[in-house]
């Protein structure tokens, strides 16, 4: 038995294995990801990077037919166990999607959403402004877009959508982001610019990233993971990795002589 | 060098046979269109003559050969209303349900594919269904309410699958944020699929009145009357019905002028015309508000 208390340890998962009906995913994935640093994923298409990720708030559930042994534990608490509550998981653990995809409602309600979904009392007025604009200071939108807060989400710029995706899950103090691939949909600057957020709210939070760029995963995380069909095959501080792999099909990947 | 970038004998060829195609399609659509055309011209150039005030809004007099349709015209709003009160909620509610709650084993897809072959069963059926269930077991007798529950069962698939198929346009992404950030199913349908699905819901929702005002076999045996020479007063009377009397005067009835029936018939068409009216004005007013 593992000890809870490891405080360094955000995200840990114990012989992880996944099932998409017969199709097993995931084979006895161990992987701790360490508080408040960045740590990326790669690896090529299909190779379980997403569905690691998927099963950190268990989203993965939400198709059916799909099947989860083994450990993951969030803060030391093991996510799958029988009393915990979903609600509660995707409060502590928010997710932001390959597309931006804002809720088609102003950039305000967009906001404080989640915060309304996790909070009972009804929040005053002036609470609910503190709320939108420290968010939205947070991820380096303020200034864009505080003279339009009521104006639908879905008609700002996708790096703007992705920023607004990112602070809406920070009104319920989540402990870990979860990110898939949140650049692919974007336009080199405005990859960088999220880059930068992402960097920038390194610290606070605990990052994880679901990337298909390595130059990104080198540029923007501490430490990455490669996997591969289903297996994590080696997790290292990010310059060790791409620098000296220890695995023959790291370096091969990394050189990109498959993927 | 100018033949470079001519037609070759491939492209012209390629050309005649896309004339043509587009041709044959057109011929087809035309085809389509020029029999409305000519019903809707026929029953406005002999039925226009006979609408008046004193039409929509008098008994009819005289064996039905004089007179107006309103006892006719009211029952059928009346089967309408009571027809929407059922089949709205009832409607509505189980597409949510299969769309957003069902899971997707066979069960689900059963009851989706008997939903597609209600909508294939012959109306006169669902008229001896509804003497069956509504009339005699029921002891609703001949009435307003049965012929409206009659007439709610079988236009109850054309509310369930525009519902469903409104619901399903939603994009998936909206969903995935909504429980990503810790929503319920229900909270997420409340706050983001149905704003979001409310006009094609509508639409689905007009049709089905459309359709309904328009049912004959249905009626006939539920609750709609031949001749009434006063007005229902409850769900549980009898009515006249315009689809009914549009029946009655071009067959049943002797020595009726010939454009009494056209009068009831473009009445009618114009109540399901009016409908598909307004119900194209509020999709594109929905439409506008919705920006995705």
């Amino acid at each position: 038995m593992r000890t809870d208390g490891d405080s360094r340890i955000a995200v840990r998962t114990d012989k992880l294995n996944f099932w998409y009906g017969d199709f097993q995913a995931l084979f006895d994935v161990d992987f701790d990801v360490k508080a408040g640093i960045v740590t990326s994923l790669i690896g090529p298409s299909g190779c379980g990077k997403s569905t690691l990720l998927r099963c950190v708030n268990r989203i993965n559930e939400r198709i059916g037919n799909v099947r989860t042994e083994g450990k993951v534990e969030v803060l030391g608490h093991d996510i799958y166990a029988p009393e915990v509550d979903l609600t509660q998981v995707r409060s502590q653990v928010g997710m932001v999607f390959q597309r931006p995809n804002p809720l088609p409602i102003s950039i305000r309600k967009n906001i404080l959403f989640a915060h309304g979904l996790h909070t009972q009392e009804k929040t005053s007025k002036s609470d609910e402004e503190a709320i939108v604009e420290s968010a939205l200071k947070e991820v380096l939108l303020w200034d864009d877009v505080k003279d339009r807060l009521d104006r639908v989400a879905t008609g700002l710029s996708l790096e703007q959508q992705q920023k607004l995706c990112i602070a809406r899950l920070l009104p319920v103090k989540p402990a870990v982001l979860l990110m898939d691939e949140p650049c692919s949909a974007l336009d080199p600057k405005a990859t960088t610019a999220v880059e930068e957020l992402i960097w920038k709210l390194r610290g606070q939070y605990t990052i994880l990233i679901v990337t298909h760029n390595m130059a990104q995963a080198r540029r923007a995380s501490d430490e990455c993971a490669f996997m591969l069909l289903g297996k994590m095959v080696e997790h290292r501080r990010t310059e060790d990795l791409f620098l000296t792999p220890d695995n023959q099909k790291t370096a091969d990947y990394i050189e990109g002589r498959y993927g | 060098m100018t033949a470079r970038f001519a037609a070759t004998e491939l492209n012209l060829s390629n050309y005649r046979t896309e004339r043509r195609y587009r041709l044959m399609l057109f011929s087809m659509t035309a085809m389509l269109v020029l029999p409305v055309l000519i019903i809707l011209a026929i029953l406005i150039l002999k039925g226009a003559p006979m609408i008046s005030w004193e039409f929509l809004f008098e008994f009819p007099r005289r064996g039905m050969t004089e007179g107006g349709i309103y006892p006719a015209l009211l029952g059928t709003i009346f089967i309408v209303v009571v027809d929407l009160i059922f089949a709205m909620p009832i409607g509505v509610a189980a597409a949510i349900y299969l769309s957003e709650y069902a899971p997707d084993n066979w069960l689900t897809r059963a009851i989706n594919l008997a939903i597609i072959n209600l909508a294939g069963v012959p109306s006169i059926v669902h008229a001896l269904f509804g003497v069956g269930a509504f009339v005699i077991f029921f002891g609703f007798g001949t009435s307003i309410l049965a012929a409206a529950l009659t007439v709610a069962i079988m236009t109850l698939p054309l509310v369930i699958v525009a519902t469903r198929e409104s619901l399903q346009a939603v994009p998936q992404a909206f969903r995935e944020a909504c429980w990503s950030m810790g929503a319920s199913r229900w909270q997420t349908i409340f706050t983001v699929v149905l704003p979001n699905a409310i006009s094609g819901i509508l639409t689905g929702l007009i049709l089905e009145v459309s359709r309904t005002a328009g049912e004959t076999a249905p009626i006939m045996f539920t609750g709609a009357a031949f001749f009434l020479p006063f007005l229902p007063e409850s769900v549980f009377d009898q009515t006249m019905a315009l689809s009914l009397h549009l029946f009655v005067v071009s067959t049943q009835v002797p020595e009726v002028p010939e454009a009494l029936p056209y009068g009831v018939a473009l009445v009618l068409i114009g109540i399901v015309l009016i409908m598909n009216a307004i119900s194209i004005v509020f999709r594109s007013y929905l439409r506008g508000k919705k920006k995705w």
